[in-house]
């Protein structure tokens, strides 16, 4: 296992740059998850990681060594893709063998490698099939067997869970998590999902537009996001976002009420800022105090209610667990409680 | 669901008639090959002669340089094959997987090979392999014809490839090959069928081939099996039976090699026909 | 930080290994050829002729220009080029079409109407100049039956419709070739929108000609322009079966050369005129890529 630095990273394509100068510090045996829409540069920093794309500009030091310049089987990694990429002419035991293979390893030592990797996973009567004859579920147990039968610095993941049901997502996710407490190996880890990021990272990277937008734990991001991007992108439903001016240790909304902030931040009177609350954070009224908002939809998930507001005819969503909402009439009273809110800045900043 | 029968049975009326057009003038070979001499003018429109016979090939495999003509064309046919799949094998991976600058270049010369007639490097290619004792040599035809057919093959070899993902050869650079050694083990085991359509294909191309085979080649020690039937055909022109006899025989290879691959054909075409 | 030179070299180097092999024999055994063949139309080449072989410049040309022959092969060229590509075409597309939906014995039906394209093109055409002689085969007695001769006579010595015997040897060896491309491209239709448009109340016709043609376009397009190319170069049946008579009538360019060469011995004047013939066909490529670049602009 190995520590990882990435420093000034960049990457283009002709005159096209997808990366803008990304730095991360992995530490050994973290876990770090990549997470951004699509196009926002993961997958790309992972493939340079991994060596499958050049570097423009910047360095990659794997254990201390710089590999700029190393060849991907030089780099002693293991990865998993996203389409799986199993070898649809070996069977599962020579596709997890193949690495082994490749470097010369005694017969035996390979034997009890795939021996050990298949009972883990649990692919033992599996071995003698070909990739054709497995279900997604398997295919996936193969890819994931396929990076542990060898000790690698690192194990890179490309959106593994992308193709599989979502049940059988919550099960890999949480024995990915399960095998990162054995292995105690470094990961780095792609995804679009945030509940995965959330559930599998020690750190998170948010990622937008090839830039780095905050990494820190899944719950610093959830807590504090540190922009407007990141506010929106982690959490589900996702946070509220309204227009507001500040009013001296409040903001004004568009209608005019005067949200009480928790801390006096550093704003002249007047300044515009953006008000994020996350739906799970707003309080219902049905006392008659707080905000009116127009009920449009009403969604039940089982676990709790999601309501779909119309705040000053903007969007606006509450998540509940208050089985009453699903009894709300035409309108609700909303309340903001000041510990829960965020203020970001015209330049999408976190503010407080 | 009932439909109506109609359609089911003109779509299979015409599949008939394209069988029919495909097949008769291939039965007629054959059916005039086995009637004996004294039926042949008799009978002439009958669909099969009251008598069969073997004679005329019995004729053509002991009176003529037939076995020497069928032994040379089996071994150029199958070298060129060979050559050409390895070469074109190996390019239509670079042509798929690479960007390189001077691709279209590449792509470029291979069409323009397409695209003038070949009678007009008969001369040339005499001029330039005879000083190297090329001319009446199988080597020299396997080399000449192995030229022609790396243009058309590298293609097809190119729409294979591009049906394979990337994905496996990244995921065997990670697990710790080179290049070449996930291009040998990963990639050409799984693009066996258009290696059989390739292989294939390039045979039944040389197993035809009469220009080159006719002006490279003098004498019979070298001559292929379409120089053979020609001189023969010429030589001994009234004797239909003979010629047909022959003409089965010069068939049967080809024909053979070809229905083993079709398959695989239109399956890598179709490879390549999904990227457009 | 830039690279290793050496690295980068290698880097660079990677695909030209892989295409060495290939590029080496396509240059030395087509491309040289080729420009010595080139450089032949402007000399004065004749086997027999020890003399032979000074620069001449353009008589070639000119001697061409004022060939009586050769305007009479070019137009034998179109109508033969034209006739077989279209014939084969639709031939080939309606094949294509049959065979793209499943049912009993499809493969066997593939490999049987596919052969012809493996039967050796010389074999192809002697077999068709057999079947076309009234003496061994059975298409004049035929015609004659269906009252289309007046007698059962050989079409191949009939000047006014000698052309159609290769002709029909060309539509029977080639209407493979387009049923596979064609039977490829079809099979890369994806079945849904087939159904999407039943739902909407498509057709068969209305499904042929908003989702199938469009997707055939492409390769349409590029396999007639491919098979133009190839036909109008294509001498081997006409040459097996007519030698390009009677009187000249069956005589392409391509057999043009062919007799010029090998006939006359005169392989000057054969590059003079394949250089002609490739330099037109080169011109109908980009008039067509042209053309195709229009019209996919316009949309």
């Amino acid at each position: 296992m190995a520590s990882i630095q990435i420093e000034k990273l960049e990457k283009s394509y002709g005159h096209v740059s997808v990366l803008h100068g990304v730095d991360l510090d992995i530490a050994d045996g973290e876990f770090i998850v990549l997470v951004g829409p699509s196009g926002c540069g993961k997958s790309t920093l992972l493939r340079m990681i991994a060596g499958l794309e050049d570097v423009s500009s910047g360095e990659i030091r794997i254990a201390g060594n710089r590999v700029n310049d190393l060849h991907p089987k030089d780099r002693d990694i293991a990865m998993v893709f996203q389409s799986y990429a199993l070898y649809p002419h070996m069977t599962v035991a020579q596709n997890m063998s193949y690495s082994l293979r490749l470097r010369n390893i005694a017969k035996d030592t390979i034997g009890s490698a795939v021996a050990a990797a298949a009972s883990k996973l649990g692919l033992d009567p599996l071995l003698e099939r070909r990739p054709k004859a497995l279900s997604g579920g398997q295919r996936q147990r193969v890819a994931m067997g396929r990076a542990i039968v060898r000790q690698p610095k690192a194990f890179l993941f490309d959106e593994p869970l992308s193709n599989l049901d979502a049940r059988l997502r919550e099960q890999m996710r949480a024995e990915i998590k399960k095998m990162h407490g054995d292995l105690k190996a470094t990961s780095i880890y792609v995804t679009h999902d945030q509940i995965e990021a959330m559930t599998l990272a020690d750190r998170i990277v948010a990622m937008h537009g090839g830039v780095v937008q905050q990494i820190g734990s899944p719950l610093e991001l959830y807590d504090r996001p540190a922009n407007l991007f990141v506010a929106g992108f982690i959490g589900s439903p996702g946070m509220n976002f309204l227009a507001a001016t500040y009013a001296g240790g409040s903001v004004r909304l568009a209608d005019g009420t005067l949200v009480a902030l928790e801390t006096v931040p550093a704003l002249a009177d007047g300044e515009s800022v953006t008000l994020g609350i996350r739906p799970e954070h707003v309080v219902i009224a049905n006392d008659g105090s707080g905000m009116r908002a127009a009920v449009e939809l009403v969604e039940p998930t089982g676990f709790g209610i999601i309501l779909h507001l119309s705040l000053h005819g903007l969007p606006f969503k509450i998540f509940t667990l208050d089985r009453e909402a699903l009894n709300s009439g035409k309108e609700i009273g909303v309340r903001f409680p000041a510990q829960y809110l965020h203020l970001f800045g015209t330049d999408e900043q976190r503010i407080a | 669901m009932k439909r109506s029968v109609l359609p089911t049975i003109a779509h299979r009326l015409a599949i008939l008639c394209y069988i029919a057009f495909a097949l008769f003038p291939l039965f007629w070979l054959l059916k005039v090959s086995v009637t004996p001499n004294d039926l042949l003018y008799s009978e002439g429109v009958r669909l099969w002669p009251s008598r069969t016979t073997w004679d005329h090939y019995a004729f053509v495999l002991q009176h003529s340089a037939f076995p020497t003509f069928f032994k040379n064309s089996v071994i150029v046919a199958a070298s060129t094959a060979v050559v050409v799949t390895i070469c074109a094998s190996l390019s239509g991976y670079a042509l798929s997987r690479f960007s390189f600058r001077a691709k279209y270049l590449i792509v470029a010369l291979m069409l323009l090979t397409q695209m003038f007639p070949l009678v007009m490097l008969v001369a040339p290619i005499f001029k330039i392999l005879s000083p190297l004792g090329l001319t009446n040599s199988l080597t020299g035809l396997v080399i000449v014809y192995t030229a022609f057919n790396v243009p058309f093959a590298t293609f097809l070899m190119q729409s294979f490839f591009d049906g394979i993902p990337k994905d496996l050869e990244e995921a065997a650079m990670i697990d710790g090959a080179t290049k070449f050694i996930a291009f040998r083990q990963i990639i050409l085991p799984l693009t066996l069928p258009g290696i059989a359509a390739t292989l294939g294909f390039v045979f039944t191309a040389a197993w035809s081939e009469l220009l080159f085979a006719l002006m490279l080649i003098n004498g019979n020690s070298a001559a292929t099996f379409p120089v053979g039937l020609l001189t023969f055909v010429s030589k001994f022109s009234v004797d239909f039976g003979q010629m047909m006899a022959a003409g089965v025989m010069a068939l049967i290879p080809a024909a053979l090699f070809f229905l083993l691959i079709q398959r695989y054909l239109v399956q890598g075409l179709t490879a390549g026909a999904v990227k457009g | 930080m830039r690279k290793p030179w050496l690295k980068r070299l290698a880097h660079a180097s990677e695909p030209w290994l892989y295409s060495a092999p290939s590029l080496i024999l396509i240059i030395a055994v087509m491309l040289v050829p080729l420009v010595v063949g080139i450089s032949y139309a402007f000399r004065d080449i004749q086997l027999l002729n020890p003399f032979s072989g000074g620069f001449i410049g353009i008589e070639h040309f000119r001697d061409l220009a004022k060939d009586a022959a050769f305007y009479t092969a070019l137009k034998n060229t179109l109508w033969w080029t034209g006739a077989s590509v279209i014939l084969q075409f639709f031939f080939g597309l309606f094949l294509a079409l049959l065979l793209d939906k499943p049912f009993w014995g499809r493969g066997l039906v593939q490999a049987l109407v596919f052969l012809p394209w493996a039967v050796p093109s010389f074999l192809a055409g002697l077999n068709w100049a057999w079947l076309f002689n009234p003496v061994i085969g059975p298409i004049p007695h035929w015609l004659f039956a269906l009252g289309l001769m007046d007698q059962p006579g050989n079409i191949l010595s009939d000047p006014r419709h000698a052309m159609w015997g290769p002709i029909v040897a060309n539509v029977w060896w080639g209407i493979p070739f387009f049923a596979i491309t064609l039977l490829a491209a079809l099979q890369a239709i994806p079945r849904d929108l087939y159904e999407a448009a039943s739902i909407d109340g498509a057709n068969w016709f209305q499904r042929f000609r908003s989702i199938t043609l469009p997707f055939l376009a492409p390769t349409i397009a590029i396999t007639v322009l491919l098979r133009t190319v190839w036909i109008s170069n294509f001498a081997d049946l006409i040459v097996v079966m007519t030698g390009g008579g009677p009187a000249d009538r069956t005589q392409i360019v391509a057999s043009y050369i062919f007799t010029q060469a090998f006939k006359r011995l005169d392989f000057g004047y054969a590059s003079a005129i394949a250089l002609v013939l490739l330099v037109l066909l080169l011109v109908y490529s980009m008039l067509i890529i042209l053309l195709r670049q229009t019209l996919l602009n316009k949309d």
